[in-house]
């Protein structure tokens, strides 16, 4: 288990690697210079030259890209160039709304969507089936954009049931939890779909197992052969394909998080990247890379953990 | 048709000691498929009696009802497309086809229990072992978890696994395949079954563990008295374990014997085709001689005999008619205008 998880963590080197030469190359496509972002329109082009040369943004590219790569390792990020905070403390303050987002558009889109799938699959072919998969296309269908201002215009604008802008403080206030509210329904509904879908699919195949058939002729009841012989055969693809969905959820949450103006890392990146505030751009979109390491190491754990015949490599 | 059931009931031949009174009485059992391609009768009357202690071997070839017959009376057919077309299952008296689906559950895994042909994929492979044998037992006997443990060691070691104590802990990925078969059996026999069904228990095995096996449910059958309805496709295999036999075609028991009657003296031209098969050691033939002609499709079956169109002895009586199941002599019957046939084995 331990060295799995370790050969794991060796693999992500070069992806992260990859990374970050992918975001500092990115960021030298967009157009804008930007010495003349940090001097000002009006300075004159002395100011913009020496300010380039402390920039370091008049070296190769790809002496550029190895300090900056010395400065990520040592957990500099530089300083914003709008409000000349240094990132690392702004990506700090930005990174605990972004896991409160995501744990609070998690923790009721996948059980319900794993719910979904399991009753659908029960039901294959059946009224409920076919309601669950019109719900999931329904859901992979809409763009986020599209739900989030559904959701802002009537919900929170129209009948003012639930504040739509901005986060009020943690999760466990109450306040916290109304503002909170909107933005993971958002982000949750685009995510049930996926994940109802595919644990449909996971749940029909375990249904036709011969192992199944096995539990049935224990006399097991039909809610436990389901729950748990079915479901918890299904959760191992489900687990691996919820992994494979990471970059769909942290691409939705930037989307959220700049509709409902949260003030998280996706924010944070969008807002940087509109101003050309390139250090604080691509601390942001580190921080992203990151996390979606993160979440996949996650679910090999869990993966590891659900199939007794990966543990024992 | 539906004649054939009552014939065993008649009264033994005089030279024979009573029969007990049958564990299991399929009447005239008739499970269809509602398909695509219209309806399947994929098990067509089809009766036989299983006594205390005995076994009874169902044999024919792949696709004619033999898996569809066990789950029947296991309750496990899937409905859709499954339907109970008719006929009854008599176990203990009573009716499991009457049954509803909580009835259905208490009795599967306690007084009837069944093991299959797969035995690489009929274990959970995210539960060890042990575990599975203690969900069966605990679903039907009130037992603590320690006690469950215990016995799920007990059936371990009955099935002869070596050092059943570290077993117990095994997950099935780290066992063989004749392994993880003797734990479908412990599996099985665990709420001590008055009945056990075993579907082709050996087929996916190879020979040594095959024999290994079979030697192993005789002598848990002697020691348990538990019942045992062996289905294969193996004359060989029924030559050894079986105390009757069934020979089932396209649905239909075609010839009913007890195993001596049906090696001596075969009646039906379908089971002389199966006996022919057989390889045999000293013939140095390197296919086996099989039945020309294949089963006809479940939706398209033969106005007449099912077995017409490959029966050498078919005549237009046999295109046009249907046999009956006809009795040829103490437990012994055949679904044959021809029986009984003498001289045609050649
Ligand atoms: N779920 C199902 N839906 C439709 N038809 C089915 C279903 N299950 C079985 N059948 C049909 O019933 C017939 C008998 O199948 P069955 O599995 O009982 O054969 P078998 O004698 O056990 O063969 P084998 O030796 O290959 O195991 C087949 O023609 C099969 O197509
Ligand atoms: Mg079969």
């Amino acid at each position: 288990m331990a060295s799995h998880i370790l050969s794991r963590l060796a693999l992500s080197i070069p992806v992260l690697f990859g990374v970050l030469l992918l975001g500092f190359g990115l960021l030298k496509l967009v157009p804008g210079d930007p010495a003349m972002v940090v001097a000002g329109p009006m300075a004159p082009p002395e100011v913009v030259a020496r300010i380039r040369t402390e920039m370091g943004l008049d070296k190769p590219v790809a002496v550029q890209f190895g300090l900056y790569l010395v400065r990520v390792l040592q957990g500099d990020l530089g300083y914003s160039m709008i409000s000349n905070t240094r990132v690392a403390s702004e990506l700090a303050d930005a990174i605990g709304p972004t896991l409160e987002l995501m744990l609070a558009c998690l923790v009721w889109s996948i059980p319900l969507g794993i719910g979904l799938g399991t009753i659908a699959a029960a039901h294959r072919g059946r009224a409920l089936d076919r309601i669950v998969i019109a719900i999931s296309v329904l859901g992979v269908s809409t763009p986020i954009f599209f739900i989030g201002l559904l959701l802002m215009q009537w919900i929170g604008y129209r009948w003012e049931l639930l504040p739509f802008l901005g986060r009020a403080g943690p999760l466990w206030t109450l306040e916290g939890l109304r503002h909170i509210a909107l933005p993971a329904l958002s982000l949750g509904l685009v995510f049930i779909g996926p994940v109802a879908r595919m644990t449909r699919t996971a749940a029909l195949e375990v249904f036709n197992a011969d192992h199944v058939r096995t539990a049935r002729a224990k006399g097991l009841k039909e809610r436990t052969v389901i729950l748990r012989h079915v479901l918890r055969n299904a959760l191992i693809p489900v687990v691996t394909l919820i992994g494979l969905q990471a970059g769909y959820l942290l691409g939705g949450a930037v989307v959220t998080e700049t509709i409902y103006s949260w003030p998280g890392v996706g924010r944070l990146a969008v807002g940087a990247i509109l101003a050309n505030d390139m250090p604080l751009a691509q601390g942001a979109i580190l921080v992203l890379a990151v996390s979606f390491i993160l979440i996949n190491l996650v679910v090999d754990m869990l993966y590891a953990g659900l199939d007794p015949r990966v543990q024992r490599r | 048709m539906t004649s054939d059931g009552v014939l065993t009931l008649d009264g033994p031949a005089p030279d024979v000691a009573p029969e007990p009174a049958p564990l299991l009485s399929v009447r005239d059992l008739r499970t269809h498929f509602r398909t695509e391609r219209g309806l399947y009768r994929a098990v067509d009357g089809v009766s036989f009696d299983v006594r205390p202690g005995r076994t009874l071997g169902i044999v024919g070839e792949s696709g004619c009802g033999k898996s569809v017959t066990s789950l029947s009376i296991m309750g496990l057919v899937p409905e859709p497309p499954g339907i109970r077309a008719g006929g009854e299952i008599l176990f203990e008296g009573e009716d499991l086809l009457k049954k509803s689906r909580a009835e259905m559950e208490a009795i599967r895994g306690d007084r009837i229990a069944m093991i299959f042909q797969e035995p690489m994929t009929s274990l959970n492979p995210v539960y060890r072992v042990g575990d599975q044998i203690v969900e069966g037992l605990r679903r039907h006997r009130a037992l603590g978890a320690g006690a469950a443990r215990e016995r799920a060691v007990e059936m371990l070691r009955l099935v002869r696994i070596p050092s059943p104590e570290t077993r117990v802990d095994a997950y099935p990925h780290e066992m063989s395949g004749g392994m993880r078969q003797r734990v479908m059996i412990a599996m099985a026999l665990a709420c001590d079954p008055r009945l056990l069904i075993a579907d082709e228990p050996t087929t996916a095995l190879d020979v040594t563990i095959q024999a290994q096996i079979l030697d192993l449910m005789g002598d848990l059958q002697r020691r348990l008295g538990t019942a045992i309805v062996l289905i294969t496709h193996d004359l060989g295999v029924i030559a050894e374990t079986a105390d009757e036999v069934v020979v089932m075609y396209a649905g239909q028991v075609v010839e009913r014997a007890d195993v001596r009657t049906l090696f001596a003296d075969a009646q039906h031209p379908y089971t002389l085709g199966l006996l022919a098969s057989i390889p045999r050691l000293d013939e140095s033939r390197s296919r086996l001689q099989t039945i020309e002609g294949a089963v006809p499709a479940p939706n398209a079956m033969p106005k007449g005999c099912r077995f017409s169109p490959r029966c050498p002895l078919a005549d237009s009586r046999c295109l046009r008619e249907e046999p009956p199941l006809r009795d040829l002599g103490p437990g012994h019957q055949a679904r044959c205008w021809y029986a009984p046939i003498e001289e045609i084995r050649a």
